[in-house]
C-alpha cells in the first residue's frame, strides 16, 4: 500500500521536490497537489522576462500536464486548500474537497506585502508576483500615461526595466538612497542606476508614494516629495512575507515563516514544509537556488534515504534584466574586521568587490563583468585561502591561464564560438540545450552536449553560460561523483577513513550507492581510496574497477593497440638500453617510436596480445614499466647538469635518478611529474611540474604543483633546503600528502587551489608533520615498487590477452583448457 | 547459423571480457557480476573502441575511449548517446561458452 503524499503549492519549491523525489524512489507515494493558480507549475523567476516580452508563458513552463499523468500526480489547479486538519490528517480545499494524507507538504511560498497607501484599494494596484499580475501589466500600461513602480529591489527592477521596453515612460520609486540595497553597495548601485536610467527608466530615490487617487482607477500618484504624475497603474515589489496563515491555523508553529528542522519537518511529525514560507534557523529566503537545496534534502527524507540536514544557504543573485551584468553573494557589505579588494572602472562601467575575512572570500559583489562569479562563488563556498591569490584574483581566473579556448569571456562571443574544444561543441549549442531541454546543472549539459565532458578545461566557460542563461536558477548544489550516489569525494574519503572494507561493492552498500556496482566513474576512485587507504598489500586491488590502461599496464590507442613505454631512469641511458630497445622493436615490428616530452621512448602500435611477450623481452633486458599510463609517478624529467654543463650547479642527473628509484611504483591520485634541473635556467621545466626540484649554489629549491597541460602552472615555491636527504624527506612527504589528501583524478594543480598553499605549508614545512608523511610513504612504496609487466605476467593475467581464434568453417573449433 | 563452441566459462574473467575471432569478425565475451554471459560486436558505435576493454558494471560496459555506456543485451548506447552495435546470442552448457554465429 502506497502512502499518500498531498503537495499544498504547484510552484517551484513544491514541485521540485516532487521531481528530485520521483528521481530517487517513484513508487512510494501517492501524489497529490493542489495550486491556486488555474496553470500547471510554471517558472516563477521568469515572469520578468514575459513581461519585457522576451519569453512566453509557454517557455516559463516547467512541467506539463502529461508530465503529471505521466508519473500519476493528482494536480488539482485553481483550487486553494482552505484548512489543514493534522489530527484527522486530512485537508479541505475551497472547492469543498476533503483529502486525507499520510504526509503533508506545505509550499505555499509568500504573498507580496503592499505598505498601507491611500489609495493603494484602486483597480490597477498591484503586485508583480503572478502571471495574472503580468497580464494586468500588458494589458493597462499605455504609452501617454506614466507607470509607477514602487520598491528599487530585484523585482522592482525587474518589473521596472520590463515595462519601459514596451515604451512607456516609467518611474521607479525607492524609499532609501541606493538601489537594490539588499543585493548590492552604494558604488555598484549607483553604476546600476545609471545603466537603467538609459532605458528611459526614471528614478526617484530617498521617496515613497503619499497617495495615489483617481475614482475606480489609478489616475494620480503623488511622491513625498510633493510632485505627482499622471499615471494608470502603480506596481508595488516592495517585499513579499511568507504565507503561512494555513499553517498557523492549523496550530503549526511559526514565527517570520514556518518553522522547521534541518530535514524540513514542521512541529507535526507529518508535516512538512519548504521555500518561502518556511524559517529555517532564523532565515527566510526569498530566491530560488536555497528553495532546491531545501527541497533536496526532504525528497531524500521522504524517500527514506540518509541524508545530512540543510545546513542554510549562502545567497548569490543574478539580475534578469538583458544587457545588465550583475552578482552578489554572501556578505557583500563586511564590517570593519573585514577587508575589500576593489577595482573600479566607471567608464566603462566594471565594478568588482571581493570582502575578505581571514584570508577567505565572504562577500562578492561584481558589476559589468560577472565572467569569474561561478569561480569567485566557489571559492566563497569552499572557504579557498586566497592569500596567495591575492593580487592576481580581481582580474579572473583566466589571469591564471587556460589552453585550447583563447580569451573567455563569454558574453563577448558568439553562438557560433567553440566552447569545448574536445568535442566541437559551440557556444549556441549549449545555450539552445539548456533552454530546449530544460537543463539545470553542469552534469546535464555534460550529459547532454558533452561539452566539458572530456578534458574538462572549459568547465569554467560552460559554467558561465548556465549561469547566463539561468540566472537564479542555475543549479550549483554539490553533485554526487557520479549518478550512482549522491555524495562527494569528501564524504566518501570520510566513510572509507571510518569503516573497514575489503572491496568497493561494501563501500557502495555502506554509502548507500544508487547502483550495485557502481560505474565508470566512481569505481575506479572507490579503488583508489581504498589502495591509499591501505596499500598495496593489505588491499587487493580490483583490476576490475580499474580503467583500460591501468588495468593493461599500457596506453590504449584510438584504434585498439597499445603504446609501450619502458622506464628511463632520470632520461639517462646507454648505448646498450638503446640497441636492445631497437632488436624488441624491430622483433615486434613496432610502426612507430617516439621521444616522449618526459625523456624516453614510446613504442606505438603494439596488439593487446603482443603485450607480454614484448613486456617479457624488456624485462629480460633488464627494462621495467615506465607506467606511462598511471596515476602514479610517469617521469622524472632531468637536465644535464654540473656533470657537463658549464653552468650547472648541481647534479641533477644524479638526483633525478635518485628520486625516480625513489618515487616510482605506488598510486596517487592522478598522474605525478618530477623535474630536476641543476641551476636556475631550469632546463627540465621544473616548474611546470607537480615536484620541481631546482638545485642553486648552496642547495635545492623546492617547488610544488605546477602543471604543463591544460592549464598552465607554474609551481609554488615551497621552500630552500641545503641537503640531498632533505629532498628526499620532502619528495616523499609531499607525494604521500598528495596521495592521502587530494581526491582522486585531481592532480596537484587543482588540489593546491582547492585546499590553498598554507594548508599544503603546514603539514610540510613542520618538521613533525613531514616525517610522519615520510614515514608513510616508505611504508606504502614497500609493497609498491613491483614491476606490473612481470607480476602481470607472472600471476597469468596476461592469459586473458589473447584473442580466442575460431575458424568459421568449423563449429567444433574451441580455445583448449588451461587458458 | 551454428553453435559455435569458444571456451570454458572460468576462462572469461568476471567483470571482464575475452575477444573471440571468428574469420574477420571480433567479438567480445563478456561476464557480468551475477556470471551471466553477454557476446557484442567488439565496436563501439561512437569512434569504434574495442568494448572488450571497457569497464563492466551490470550489463553496461563504458567504452575505454569516450566513456560511453552501451547494453550489453541490447547493444544499444544508453543516455543521452544513440547508437548500436551488434550483438550475439550466446549460452553456457556444461560449463562451456557457446555462441551462436551466422555465416554467410
Amino acid at each position: 500500500m502506497k502512502e499518500k503524499l498531498v503537495v499544498i503549492g504547484n510552484g517551484m519549491s513544491g514541485l521540485r521536490v516532487i521531481e528530485d523525489l520521483l528521481e530517487l524512489e517513484n513508487d512510494k507515494y501517492d501524489i497529490t497537489v493542489y495550486g491556486d493558480e488555474p496553470y500547471v507549475n510554471y517558472n516563477r523567476i521568469m515572469l520578468s522576462y514575459i513581461l519585457s516580452q522576451e519569453k512566453t508563458f509557454e517557455d516559463t513552463i516547467i512541467n506539463h500536464q502529461s508530465w503529471y499523468d505521466e508519473n500519476n500526480i493528482t494536480l488539482n489547479k485553481g483550487d486553494k486548500v482552505v484548512s489543514i486538519n493534522k489530527e484527522d490528517k486530512t485537508i479541505t480545499s475551497k472547492s469543498g474537497k476533503i483529502e486525507s494524507y499520510d504526509k503533508l507538504l506545505i509550499a505555499t511560498g509568500s504573498n507580496p506585502f503592499i505598505p498601507t497607501t491611500p489609495g493603494s484599494d484602486l483597480n490597477n494596484v498591484i503586485a508583480f508576483r503572478n502571471k495574472a499580475d503580468v497580464d494586468t501589466i500588458i494589458s493597462t500600461i499605455d504609452k501617454s500615461k506614466t507607470a509607477v513602480v514602487v520598491g528599487g529591489g530585484l523585482l522592482g527592477l525587474e518589473a521596472a526595466y520590463g515595462i519601459a521596453m514596451h515604451g512607456v515612460k516609467t518611474i521607479l520609486v525607492h524609499r532609501s538612497g541606493s538601489i537594490l540595497s539588499q543585493q548590492l553597495d552604494t558604488t555598484g548601485g549607483r553604476l546600476l542606476q545609471k545603466n537603467l536610467e538609459s532605458y528611459g527608466i526614471e528614478f526617484k530615490l530617498n521617496t515613497t508614494v503619499k497617495e495615489i487617487s483617481g475614482t475606480t482607477e489609478v489616475e494620480t500618484v503623488t511622491f513625498s516629495d510633493g510632485k505627482s504624475v499622471e499615471s494608470n497603474i502603480v506596481v508595488f515589489a516592495t517585499g513579499i512575507i511568507p504565507n503561512k496563515e494555513l499553517a498557523i491555523d492549523a496550530g503549526l508553529e511559526s514565527k517570520k515563516g514556518i518553522l522547521v528542522d534541518d530535514f524540513m519537518k514542521t512541529s507535526d511529525e507529518s508535516i512538512f514544509a519548504v521555500g518561502e514560507c518556511v524559517e529555517h534557523n532564523g532565515n527566510t529566503y526569498g530566491l530560488v537556488a536555497p528553495l532546491y537545496e531545501q527541497g533536496k534534502v526532504l525528497a531524500k527524507k521522504l524517500a527514506g534515504k540518509e541524508v545530512e540536514g540543510y545546513s542554510g544557504s549562502t545567497l548569490s543573485t543574478r539580475l534578469k534584466i538583458s544587457g545588465v551584468d550583475l552578482f552578489s553573494a554572501g556578505d557583500y557589505l563586511g564590517d570593519e574586521t573585514t577587508e575589500e579588494l576593489i577595482l573600479l572602472d566607471e567608464k566603462v562601467g566594471v565594478y568588482k568587490k571581493l570582502v575578505i575575512y581571514d584570508n577567505k572570500i565572504i562577500g562578492i559583489v561584481l558589476y559589468g563583468d560577472t565572467a569569474d562569479a561561478s569561480w569567485y562563488l566557489k571559492l566563497l563556498k569552499e572557504h579557498t585561502d586566497i592569500s596567495d591569490l591575492r593580487t592576481k584574483i580581481l582580474f579572473g581566473k583566466s589571469a591564471l591561464g587556460d589552453s585550447g579556448h583563447g580569451g573567455d569571456d563569454v558574453n563577448s562571443m558568439s553562438d557560433d564560438e567553440e566552447v569545448c574544444g574536445c568535442n566541437g561543441v559551440c557556444k549556441g549549442d549549449i545555450v539552445n540545450a539548456i533552454k530546449d531541454k530544460d537543463l539545470k546543472s553542469l552534469d546535464d549539459v555534460k550529459g547532454c552536449t558533452k561539452a566539458g565532458a572530456s578534458c574538462g578545461s572549459c568547465i569554467g566557460l560552460v559554467e558561465q553560460i548556465l549561469v547566463n542563461t539561468l540566472g537564479d536558477e542555475y543549479d550549483n548544489t554539490p553533485q554526487g561523483i557520479c549518478g550512482c550516489t549522491d555524495k562527494g569525494h569528501a564524504e566518501i574519503k570520510q566513510i572509507i577513513d571510518e569503516g573497514d572494507f575489503d572491496n568497493v561493492y561494501d563501500v557502495f552498500k555502506k554509502a548507500q550507492w544508487k547502483t550495485e556496482d557502481g560505474c565508470a566513474k566512481c569505481r575506479p576512485a572507490v579503488n583508489y581510496y581504498l589502495l591509499a587507504k591501505y596499500n598495496d598489500d593489505k588491499y587487493m586491488n580490483d583490476k576490475r574497477s580499474a580503467l583500460v590502461n591501468d588495468r593493461n599496464f599500457a596506453n590504449i590507442q584510438k584504434d585498439g593497440t597499445y603504446s609501450v613505454v619502458p622506464r628511463i631512469w632520470g632520461g639517462l641511458t646507454t648505448p646498450k638500453e638503446l640497441k636492445d630497445i631497437a632488436d624488441i622493436a624491430v622483433k615486434y615490428e613496432v610502426p612507430t617510436i617516439k621521444f616522449t616530452g618526459g625523456q624516453r621512448l614510446d613504442m606505438f602500435g603494439v596488439t593487446k596480445e603482443q603485450l607480454a611477450p614484448m613486456w617479457k623481452d624488456l624485462n629480460d633486458c633488464g627494462f621495467v614499466s615506465g607506467q606511462a599510463y598511471a596515476k602514479g609517478l610517469r617521469t622524472v624529467k632531468t637536465c644535464v647538469g654540473n656533470t657537463y654543463c658549464r653552468f650547472g650547479t648541481q647534479d641533477s642527473m644524479g638526483m633525478g635518478v635518485k628520486l625516480e628509484k625513489l618515487t616510482w611504483g605506488s598510486w596517487t591520485p592522478h598522474k605525478y611529474k618530477i623535474a630536476v634541473s641543476g641551476c636556475p635556467r631550469n632546463c627540465a621545466e621544473a616548474t611546470i611540474k607537480d615536484f620541481g626540484v631546482i638545485g642553486v649554489d648552496s642547495g635545492w629549491e623546492l617547488h610544488i604543483a605546477g602543471n604543463g597541460g591544460i592549464k598552465v602552472r607554474v609551481t609554488d615555491l615551497l621552500c630552500k633546503v641545503e641537503t640531498e636527504e632533505e629532498v628526499y624527506e620532502y619528495t616523499k612527504a609531499f607525494m604521500q600528502f598528495y596521495r592521502e589528501d587530494a581526491y582522486y583524478l585531481e592532480r596537484t594543480a587543482h588540489w593546491i587551489e582547492r585546499v590553498g598553499l598554507q594548508y599544503i605549508k603546514d603539514d610540510m614545512l613542520n618538521e613533525e608533520k613531514r616525517k610522519y608523511w615520510a614515514a608513510r610513504f616508505d611504508e606504502s612504496q614497500k609493497s609498491a615498487q613491483v614491476d606490473p609487466w612481470a607480476k602481470a605476467i607472472e600471476d597469468g593475467f596476461t592469459k586473458e590477452f589473447d584473442k580466442i581464434v575460431i575458424n568459421p568453417e568449423d563449429s567444433h573449433s574451441f580455445e583448449p583448457k588451461g587458458v | 547459423m551454428a553453435w559455435y563452441k569458444i571456451t570454458e566459462v572460468e576462462s572469461i574473467p568476471s567483470m571482464g571480457s575475452r575477444i573471440v575471432k571468428i574469420g574477420e569478425i571480433e567479438i567480445a565475451i563478456f561476464k557480468t557480476k551475477d556470471g551471466s554471459i553477454f557476446a557484442i560486436n567488439n565496436i563501439c558505435p561512437h569512434k569504434q573502441g574495442k568494448l572488450s576493454e571497457g569497464l563492466v558494471h551490470e550489463n553496461v560496459v563504458t567504452c575505454p575511449l569516450h566513456n560511453w555506456d552501451v547494453d550489453l543485451a541490447s547493444g544499444e548506447a544508453l543516455g543521452n548517446d544513440s547508437g548500436c552495435t551488434n550483438v550475439y546470442e550466446s549460452k553456457i552448457e556444461d560449463g562451456l561458452v557457446y555462441l551462436n554465429f551466422i555465416t554467410k
